[in-house]
């Protein structure tokens, strides 16, 4: 599952309060978080924190700071699996060292015994990725995890990404919020606005048939390299509303090149047409059906 | 990959700048030190916009750097409307420095969280003490209003207020305050969404129109680059592999390491044929780069000659030059 959105949409927020690390005097949540069954979106932090590494993992998006600067890759990696696998340290270290292969890093064991700080940023998020599957988690939250990196190594880790879900049989959800990564990476795409879901549908349909303007705008904002050079680019005007004040009718109605009068009044409502591809909008693209 | 040579260079057609051989080392721990530029040569053509594209740790934003003399070279030349900046004594680099400027990728740490944008986009103006406090005033409404900001509203606020894309708006303002000939970009929206993305590069060029800019953009976005650029420059540890038009080199990249910058894109479609990695590993320590061509060790096509020979920049098709022994 890829989860698109621009910065502010909610994307993140949407991640770590179904996994119960948004806590605290100041937010205010409502809804339920159903993993594996469990209900979940009610449970204290020390419950939640049961079902974390071996339940459910995340991979955050700035491998810089994901990692402890002064404790050694090994001991990190060993961590979780004293805590939820119960492992002794001689066999923690060497699951360690398996981890670190799978995630394909060369020379395992000299990587074990650095710092952080002597790993590129590819490397870094290589070993996030290998502490997030230590316990072979069920369902992986990964938040834009290849953002921060080069291209070329952000084409290895998303393959990396795609091979270990498929042979640790995961379910993964990726955030992003490049259109070009969810299409080659996800097999059902929710695309967020202004904290809400605009659409969702399988991969292929949503970019072969989307009815959202918001994501048609999105996708034609991003530059192509099939698209001769020079000239200027489509773009968006405007930007999100603001998430303090927000105003009456569609989030996206300010910015949406289709608007009409009821737009700017009420919020359409989430609609399911026959295929299945879930939307919100009153004058789709293509219209209902 | 990676190779030196000057083939590219175009003397005859009077460039506003030209850099030749620029090498900027870095003292390393020990006795060490480090070559992010080694040996680069370029030109840049009265309004043309060249586009320096590499992986990070490349040298492209300290080539950057190096041309505006930000930071000291330790060889080469920089020679900036017929001036050579390296070897300008610091009072007369000084009065070059309003013809060129920079705009740095963090739009909101570049900008004094003090000031007010009034006060930012005036600060150029003031230190060079351009017109009256009127004049002035009256030139920072119509800046701020070029890059697509509401004067009125804007001019008080800090820099916290704004987004983002607002604050690159004020960045790009700032720059342009003292109608620079030359405007050095460096990863311009990199940390922009691709929405906002794509306000600012139009904002970019529609000013390089009304100012008559020249430009060197630089960024690890080939797709971005393809936008804005008339030339490309693709760099890997400090040195030129392959220097052509945007349409040829994405549509024929000739060097092997292009090739693997294009086809790591990930296109929005999924129907796109997968491609997978077209390189593995990561780029060597430019402390210890790998003898003659620079990119052998992750290169598909390296052979013997590679390691013993650096490839020179040739001329593969007209304006179209690659340094490398065995072009695709």
């Amino acid at each position: 599952m890829g989860i698109v959105g621009e910065s502010g949409s909610g994307k993140t927020v949407m991640c770590r309060a179904a996994m119960g690390l948004l806590r605290g005097g100041n937010v205010r949540s409502s809804g339920s978080v159903v993993f594996d069954g469990d209900e979940i979106g009610n449970l204290p932090s020390a419950d939640v924190r049961k079902y974390f590494g071996t339940g459910m993992a995340m991979i955050f998006q700035d491998p810089m700071t994901a990692l402890n600067p002064v404790r050694r890759i090994g001991a990190q990696l060993a961590e979780s699996l004293v805590i939820r696998l119960g492992m002794n340290k001689k066999a923690a270290r060497d699951r360690a060292a398996e981890l670190l292969a799978l995630v394909r890093i060369p020379d395992p064991e000299a990587t074990l015994r650095k710092f952080p700080g002597q790993l590129s940023g590819g490397m870094r998020q290589r070993v996030v990725i290998a502490t997030a599957i230590a316990c072979k988690p069920k369902l992986l939250f990964a938040d834009e995890p290849t953002t921060a990196l080069d291209v070329t190594v952000q084409a290895q880790i998303l393959e990396l990404l795609s091979d270990l879900r498929r042979d640790l049989n995961m379910a993964m959800a990726l955030v992003t919020h490049d259109l070009g990564v969810v299409a080659n990476h996800t097999d059902y795409v929710t695309v967020l606005y202004a904290g809400l879901v605009v659409e969702q549908a399988p991969t292929t349909k949503l970019f072969t048939s989307m009815r959202m303007p918001y994501t048609e705008a999105l996708l034609k904002s991003i530059p192509r390299l099939d698209q001769p050079s020079g000239g200027r680019m489509p773009m968006i005007g405007g930007r999100l509303p603001d998430p303090t004040n927000p105003e009456p009718g569609c989030p996206f109605a300010p910015r949406c090149p289709y608007v009409q009068d009821r737009c700017r009044s009420e919020v359409p409502p989430l609609t399911t047409a026959a295929d299945g591809h879930v939307y919100r909008c009153f004058y789709p693209i293509g219209g209902h059906g | 990959m990676a190779g030196s040579g000057k083939a590219h260079l175009r003397p005859s057609s009077d460039p506003i700048l030209s850099v030749e051989d620029l090498v900027v080392e870095f003292k390393a721990a020990g006795r060490e030190s480090i070559k992010a530029v080694s040996g680069i040569s370029f030109d840049l053509i009265r309004g043309e916009t060249l586009a320096v594209v590499g992986e990070s740790g490349c040298g492209k934003s300290t080539l950057g750097k190096a041309i505006l003399r930000l930071i000291p070279s330790s060889g080469g030349s920089v020679s900036f409307e017929g001036r050579d900046l390296l070897a300008l004594p610091d009072d007369e680099l000084r009065q070059m420095r309003p013809a060129m400027q920079m705009i740095f990728q963090d739009p909101v740490s570049s900008l004094d969280p003090r000031f007010s944008v009034a006060r930012l986009v005036e600060e150029p103006l003031a230190i060079w003490a351009r017109g009256t406090v009127e004049e002035r005033s009256k030139r920072v409404d119509e800046l701020l209003e070029a890059v697509g900001l509401d004067a009125h509203l804007v001019r008080d606020r800090k820099p916290y207020e704004f987004s983002g894309g607002q604050c690159q708006r004020i960045s790009i303002a700032r720059s342009l305050a003292l109608e620079p000939m030359l405007l050095v970009c460096d990863e311009p929206v990199s940390a922009l969404d691709v929405s906002v993305q794509a306000q600012i590069l139009n904002l970019l060029q529609d000013m390089k129109e009304r100012y008559g800019l020249t430009m060197v953009f630089i960024s690890h976005d080939l797709a971005v680059v393809k936008a804005v650029s008339t030339r490309i420059m693709v760099m890997y540890l400090g040195k030129v592999c392959e220097v052509a038009g945007p349409d040829t080199i994405y549509a024929q990249p000739r060097h092997h390491y292009t090739h693997a910058l294009v086809s790591s894109i990930p296109l929005p479609d999924p129907n796109a044929p997968r491609v997978r990695t077209a390189i593995e590993g990561e780029p060597p320590s430019p402390a210890n780069p790998p003898s003659g061509c620079r990119f052998r060790t992750r290169c598909p096509a390296a052979t013997d000659k590679c390691a013993v020979e650096e490839p020179q920049l040739t001329e593969v098709a007209p304006g179209h030059f690659v340094a490398c022994h065995h072009p695709r």
